[in-house]
């Protein structure tokens, strides 16, 4: 390798960099000027210089070259990388405008440098098509994630929660590992095209499902499963969501799902071309789509019956993520180019609306001190702006029109329908069982909407209507629904991009 | 133009919402100007083009990639609906005028629901006749639930519960045409244009159709109606029997019967004598005609009686239509403006007039109350509005009824039987509400209400007497409705209708 390959990699990396160069100097201002200041202070400047580093990745990214691909797609670069780093960029600058008031620990500096670390293996995880890299950025990501989940040190439930965390995360990377190494062993290349050509080969020798690739193919999907939090590998998740400090808890909810699902429909429908099996109904061929359709319909059952009976809100939200991971499960299944367009409105939009519901879950926690149904009685009396954000994230989830949750499942349904016979079980249930989430939600927006605020809140109203919600954080959540409800009566806007973007990237 | 009903009415709530707090005058008078301004619109609209044929008011390019666009249109079964919507919208904001709290909130909910279903008639591409239909579900929840009374939480959310799942199946039927017509246009008559195969026909349409008639209180998915209407707050009463039943109506008709006409053709077996989807939804609609009348005839409480009352004219509509003839269909379209109309008074009546001022609705306790004598007006306007309901000429009622009762005897004649016998039932139970709430037998001495009832306060009594005139205008001249309706019913689109058993 010469140096001229040194100086293209860094040009190609460039956005990168400029991310993680942001955390070191969001890291070094905050210890060396800022140590004497109030909590709240220090938390505003590192978020927006955050903020205005991921800015400046986004405008490189909006200017970099359109098609490049560097050591064989150990790192590749294309319309449709750039759109999902873009929007992955977009849910780290949301996740620091939300924190920017939270007061939950002294390590500020530090915090920030996570997110943007985390954010820094996002971007490398979503722009490769080799397993070292995909593997070395999912590490990255993970720990940084395990890190954050524990952040609040004064809690025992985020130790615990971030302990789950590791424990599971170490297994299921152990498992992702695996299923690489025997895909390595299969193909004896890393690259995902080289893979598949292997597994074509294979099934030309032999029409039946190879015993090594079926092994590798559970097992992948146990690793990344796991990462999106699809049943039965969701065990982590409620307490995750519930434990950890409400920032992270929106970061883990909405970016990494982004970055997760986009590489895994590219390892599924790149990696294993030609091992797709068959998910029609009565018609079960194995392969990964029949494997993925058993997991997104159980997901979709067991996500939204569970979070009936929650009583806390941020383990609601935890199963209703594992339902919308079922649904999101089904563009897998239905692997084709509609259905990854319709999978990335999706996704794009569920991230918005999560990172949305958690920031306001996070400032009623700073009022009452916790996340159950009833502390968030009567808030529309005392803070209606939170309260008709929250009631347009909700119901974006619920997929209620016009906002953006409804389009992307009446797109995702589509896609996956029109893109063979035989789905239409699994469409039954996705949209059966979205009727049953909107119970769940209304539950949280009957506490908002028609329940009558606590006695004591009521009494201490004077004081209540000037709780000091950080700008920052209600301009963030602001905008977060704007976005649902421009999404939702306009989906063309990125619709039209997305559509662009997989074309001129060619997949 | 019409398109502004709903722009204005989406509008309206945003305003309110933007109002200082605890200013209910205002509310009050901002949502009546906004209710009022759009009926002047529809009205207007009536007038000026009385062909009945559809015509588009607005095209737009929406999301380019699947073909779907924003595309409002009006024909003249749309039109009547839009008055029904109208008339009910504003004589709703009289019934509320005593709403004191949180009123702007309750006006923004009530003007997002009005428009959302000015909405669901005029669309003409289903994906955004879908947006609306959906978009209603949510108001509905927060009226009731808000400001509702007896056991409104439970009401509510069965109500909200029933409406999604019945719009889940519509939404699966949807996108099965919408993909299998080749996903390129979701307009209406490109779909009812296309000629979908028999068999998928014939699992679509009863799932489309059903999604519909939850909503129009088809028996035996009857049991929302009820809860929901004695659950709600009269204006939500009004709009619940008034509009929200006939968007599932109108669903029904414009979209499971016009899309899916095969559907109603014969299966070639019988199971139980019945031999198509036809008969099976036509069962089910006399059974809740005569259900409905039967069950109010034994009701204690005096909004329930009501609330089955109207399970049996809905199922008078969902007769209408599987008559499949001219006459029938035409029936069903004018009881869909009648029963709007006078369901509307009658819980007007029952909600704000009696209720609001004894606070209860059992009809015992109001019997000795002497309410003919307390309150008079509410005395008279319960006699017109029943004697309406029970389908006596000069009503809207009759007409409509007549129509269908004829479209029936031709399509199923041993039917008639059991229809009459449910119009007789509903002369019993309406008279046996007016009897015991008004005209009880009162020992001697009457017991005079304390503190003294308020007098029927003025907006009380235009709101009444704007649907009492309404019915009677439709009752005296039904080629007013009819002459739009006849000729929108003969419209292409109805095309595969006709072949598919018009008679």
């Amino acid at each position: 390798m010469n140096a001229t390959n040194y100086a293209q990699l860094f040009q190609f990396a460039l956005p990168e960099v400029i991310v993680v160069v942001t955390a070191l100097i969001a890291l070094a201002v905050d210890l060396l000027f800022l140590r004497a200041s109030s909590t709240r202070l220090r938390f505003t400047i590192a978020a927006i210089l955050g903020s205005l580093g991921c800015a400046g990745a986004i405008l490189r990214l909006l200017h970099s070259p359109e098609q490049a691909s560097l050591l064989n797609g150990m790192l590749l670069a294309n319309p449709l990388t750039h759109l999902v780093q873009i929007a992955l960029l977009a849910v780290a600058i949301s996740t620091l405008l939300i924190s920017a008031g939270s007061t939950f620990t002294e390590h500020i500096g530090e915090f920030v440098l996570l997110i943007l670390i985390a954010t820094a293996g996002m971007m490398f995880l979503v722009g490769s098509q080799d397993l070292l890299v995909i593997f070395i950025s999912l590490e990255l990501l993970s720990l940084s994630l395990y890190i954050l989940t524990a952040f609040d040190k004064s809690s025992a439930q985020s130790s615990e929660a971030a302990l789950k965390y590791f424990l599971f995360g170490g297994m299921s990377a152990a498992f992702l590992l695996f299923g690489f190494s025997l895909l390595y062993g299969f193909s004896n290349s890393t690259s995902l095209p080289r893979i598949a050509d292997a597994i074509h080969a294979a099934y030309a020798s032999n029409p039946h499902l190879n015993p090594l690739l079926a092994i590798a193919i559970v097992t992948t999907v146990i690793g990344f499963g796991f990462k999106v939090a699809a049943f039965p590998f969701h065990f982590w998740a409620p307490d995750v969501y519930q434990g950890a400090p409400a920032p992270s808890a929106a970061f883990i909810a909405s970016g990494s799902k982004v970055a997760s699902f986009f590489i895994f429909f590219q390892v599924m429908v790149v990696g294993f071309a030609g091992a797709e099996g068959s998910a029609r109904w009565l018609h079960f061929v194995p392969g990964w789509v029949a494997v993925l359709a058993i997991v997104a319909a159980l997901s979709m059952v067991l996500g939204n019956l569970v979070a009936i009976v929650q009583s806390h809100v941020r383990r609601l939200l935890a199963y209703s993520a594992i339902a919308h991971a079922g649904y999101m499960l089904l563009a897998l299944v239905a692997h084709t180019q509609q259905s990854l367009a319709a999978l990335l409105y999706y996704v794009v939009t569920y991230a918005l609306a999560t990172l949305g519901a958690f920031g306001v879950v996070a400032i009623v926690e700073q009022r009452t001190g916790g996340d159950r149904l009833s502390d968030f009685d009567g808030l529309s009396r005392l803070s209606p702006v939170l309260s008709a954000c929250m009631f347009i994230f909700l119901l974006s989830l619920a997929g209620i029109p016009p906002l953006a949750g409804f389009f992307g499942k009446f797109y995702l349904f589509v896609s996956v329908l029109d893109s063979g016979p035989g789905l239409l079980w699994l469409i039954v249930l996705a949209i059966a069982m979205s009727a049953v989430s909107l119970y769940y939600y209304l539950q949280v927006l009957k506490r908002i909407y028609v329940a009558n605020p606590a006695a004591e809140v009521a009494n201490a109203s004077a004081q209540a209507a000037t709780i000091r919600t950080p700008f920052l954080s209600q301009a963030g959540i602001i905008l977060l629904a704007a976005g649902i409800v421009i999404l939702g009566c306009a989906p063309h806007l990125l619709l039209e991009w997305i559509h662009a973007a997989i074309r001129a990237s060619g997949i | 133009m019409l398109a502004w009903t709903i722009y204005i009415s989406f509008l309206g709530a945003l305003l309110l919402l933007l109002l200082p707090k605890g200013n209910a005058a205002a509310a009050r008078v901002l949502a009546l100007l906004a209710a009022v301004v759009a009926f002047a619109i529809t009205l207007t609209y009536f007038l000026e083009h009385r062909s009945g044929e559809m015509l588009t008011v607005t095209d737009a390019s929406w999301v380019p990639s699947l073909g779907i666009r924003y595309h409002l249109a009006a024909d003249g079964i749309s039109i009547v609906l839009l008055l029904l919507t109208g008339i009910i919208a504003v004589t709703g904001i009289l019934f509320s005028w005593n709403i004191e709290h949180r009123a702007k909130e309750f006006f923004a909910f009530y003007l997002l629901l009005i428009g959302a279903v000015y909405g669901v008639f005029l669309s003409y591409d289903l994906f955004l006749l879908f947006v609306f239909y959906e978009i209603v579900i949510i108001p509905k929840y927060f009226l009731i639930a808000i400001w509702g009374s007896t056991r409104r939480e439970y009401g509510a959310m069965k109500l909200v519960l029933y409406s999604f799942i019945g719009s889940a199946m519509v939404l699966i039927g949807l996108i099965a045409a919408y993909v299998v017509a080749g996903a390129k246009s979701m307009a209406l008559g490109d779909l009812a244009g296309f000629p979908f195969p028999a068999h998928f026909q014939i699992w679509a349409f009863p799932l489309v159709f059903v999604g519909f008639a939850i909503l129009a209180g088809l028996w035996p998915f009857h049991t929302w109606a009820p809860t929901g209407h004695v659950a709600a707050p009269t204006a939500a009463s009004m709009l619940l029997a008034g509009v929200v039943m006939k968007l599932g109506a109108y669903g029904c008709l414009r979209v499971a019967m016009t899309l899916f006409p095969l559907g109603l053709a014969p299966w070639g077996f019988h199971i139980l004598g019945l031999g198509s989807w036809r008969d099976v939804f036509a069962l089910l609609a006399v059974i809740g005609i005569v259900y409905g009348a039967l069950v109010a005839l034994v009701q204690k409480d005096f909004k329930f009686v009501i609330g089955y009352s109207s399970v049996s004219h809905m199922g008078f509509i969902l007769l209408g239509l599987m008559t499949l003839n001219q006459i029938g269909l035409s029936g069903a379209v004018v009881q869909m403006f009648s029963h709007g109309i006078l369901a509307g008074l009658l819980f007007a009546v029952v909600g704000r007039m009696v209720y609001d001022r004894t606070h209860t609705r059992d009809l015992a306790t109001l019997g000795p109350m002497n309410l003919n004598k307390a309150i008079p007006f509410a005395a008279v306007t319960f006699v017109v509005a029943g004697m309406a309901s029970m389908g006596l000429p000069g009503f809207s009622g009759f007409v409509a009824e007549l129509m269908i009762v004829i479209g029936v005897w031709r399509a199923f004649p041993i039917v008639t039987i059991f229809v009459g016998f449910g119009l007789v039932a509903g002369v019993a139970y309406i008279w046996r509400a007016m009897q015991k709430a008004f005209f009880a037998e009162v020992g001697h001495e009457a017991i005079p209400p304390h503190p003294p009832m308020p007098p029927i306060s003025i907006p009380e009594r235009l709101g009444a007497v704007l649907l009492i005139a309404a019915s009677v205008v439709v009752g005296i001249y039904p080629q007013l409705l009819l002459n739009v309706i006849v000729p929108a019913l003969n419209s292409p689109l109805f095309a595969g209708l006709h072949q598919g058993g018009w008679r």
